[in-house]
């Protein structure tokens, strides 16, 4: 075969594309986990949640997040005659250790909210990382790689809901990883399984027998600022028009 | 092709265009992991990295292998669906090493009262009350087995207890 140096400079790049596919390999295959069969979100009830705070310590024993920084709090809203449209808000130490008591009669509509990363299908996060350090994963969850992070906090700020901060030792972003190294093995999330009311609650919703499908044909759900088309999958019910 | 004598400073510089690639792919090829760009623009291997961490919580399923006697009394009462480590904190340490890792028994005295206490702020059909003025002090097992609440169920010195079969 005559190759002339005109070819030869067209097709060295070409093969080194090719090398690179080579090179990356085909994915590793887990024997118990297929990720192309899961797409995770989350049910959150509100109705049901008592502003206990067990998930908010199960997610800090779980993912050793340091103290005065959280993956998932709580917060408690008031919305009396005066506050109708931006009611208070507290959230004491994220709710770790509970709320304080309302007597009996206080005035106004009071309920609990938890949050936490809603593990958005278009995530702005994922999108501003100069380095590729974040991402969704094949089954839907966002993910740091903290060896690749860089610090810069681009996506702490890109995050609509707060669910981002830079680890104060690490210094690296930090958020929710919806326990990933607890739901490739079968097992819930810290925080559903510290859950005593069953507020929350891990949804896989590629698997047809989840009974998150049997609960959304009974209720309606709203995700946190819809407006934004973030596709969030942290899926509220009962949640409140004032809820930001 | 006579042309192509005069051309031969082209050639020469493509030449070095052609060398400063190869050398520019050589060095990517050490510096950028072998995984990054296998499920996108970022490092496939990160996500066995984060998937291998180390689990806390057991899970009730893992606990009930061995305490199946409690997951019994639980499934009669209002605190079945109430998984074991909601209480009991996280113990997959016990769970990987039973005999060495025994658990603390919980304090009613916190544990019941941090769901139970009465609040306004909670939704009305849960069951609240004011500990100091329901019990007077007394301790919740005293009446109460946690793992299966309603009076008249088993309850003083043995509710609480139950280790493995």
């Amino acid at each position: 075969m005559n190759i002339s140096r005109r070819h030869l400079l067209v097709l060295l790049p070409a093969a080194a594309v090719a090398w690179k596919f080579v090179e990356a390999g085909t994915p590793e295959a887990s024997p118990n986990y297929t990720m192309s069969e899961h797409w995770w979100g989350m049910l959150i009830d509100i109705p049901k949640c008592i502003g206990c705070g067990n998930c908010v310590r199960a997610c800090q024993t779980e993912n050793d997040v340091p103290d005065g920084f959280f993956r998932t709090w709580v917060e408690r809203y008031h919305r009396s005659d005066i506050h109708l449209e931006s009611p208070e808000v507290i959230s004491p130490d994220g709710g770790k250790e509970g709320f304080p008591s309302v007597s009996e009669g206080a005035e106004g509509e009071y309920f609990f909210v938890p949050k936490m990363c809603n593990h958005c299908s278009d995530s702005p996060c994922t999108q501003v990382c100069p380095v590729g350090a974040t991402f969704v994963s094949p089954d839907g969850v966002v993910l740091i790689d903290q060896k690749y992070c860089l610090g810069c906090a681009y996506c702490v700020q890109a995050c609509p809901y707060g669910c981002r901060y830079i680890h104060p030792e690490k210094k690296v972003a930090d958020k929710c990883t919806l326990c990933y190294h607890r739901i490739t093995k079968g097992l819930t999330t810290a925080c559903c399984e510290a859950c005593p009311t069953g507020a929350r609650q891990l949804a896989d919703l590629k698997n047809p027998n989840d009974p998150i499908h049997a609960f959304l044909k009974t209720h309606t759900v709203q995700v946190l600022k819809p407006q934004m088309a973030t596709g969030a999958k942290a899926f509220y019910n009962g949640l409140d028009g004032s809820v930001r | 092709m006579s042309g192509l004598k005069d051309a031969g400073h082209l050639f020469r510089f493509a030449g070095l265009f052609v060398i400063a690639f190869l050398v520019f792919w050589v060095i990517r090829g050490y510096v950028v992991p072998k995984s990054f760009g296998q499920y996108g623009h970022y490092r496939g291997s990160a996500l066995t990295d984060i998937a291998t961490r180390p689990v806390k919580f057991a899970g009730h399923q893992t606990c009930e292998t061995c305490h199946s006697d409690i997951a019994d009394t639980k499934t009669k009462g209002a605190h079945a669906h109430v998984n074991c480590e909601a209480c009991h904190g996280a113990l997959a340490n016990h769970a990987d090493d039973p005999t060495s890792v025994t658990p603390v028994k919980p304090d009613t005295a916190v544990l019941c009262a941090r769901c139970h206490t009465a609040s306004a702020a909670k939704p009305k059909s849960f069951p609240q009350v004011d500990p100091a003025e329901h019990s007077g002090g007394a301790p919740c097992q005293t009446c109460h087995n946690p793992h299966s609440p309603a009076i008249g169920s088993d309850t003083g010195t043995n509710a609480a207890t139950g280790g493995a079969k």
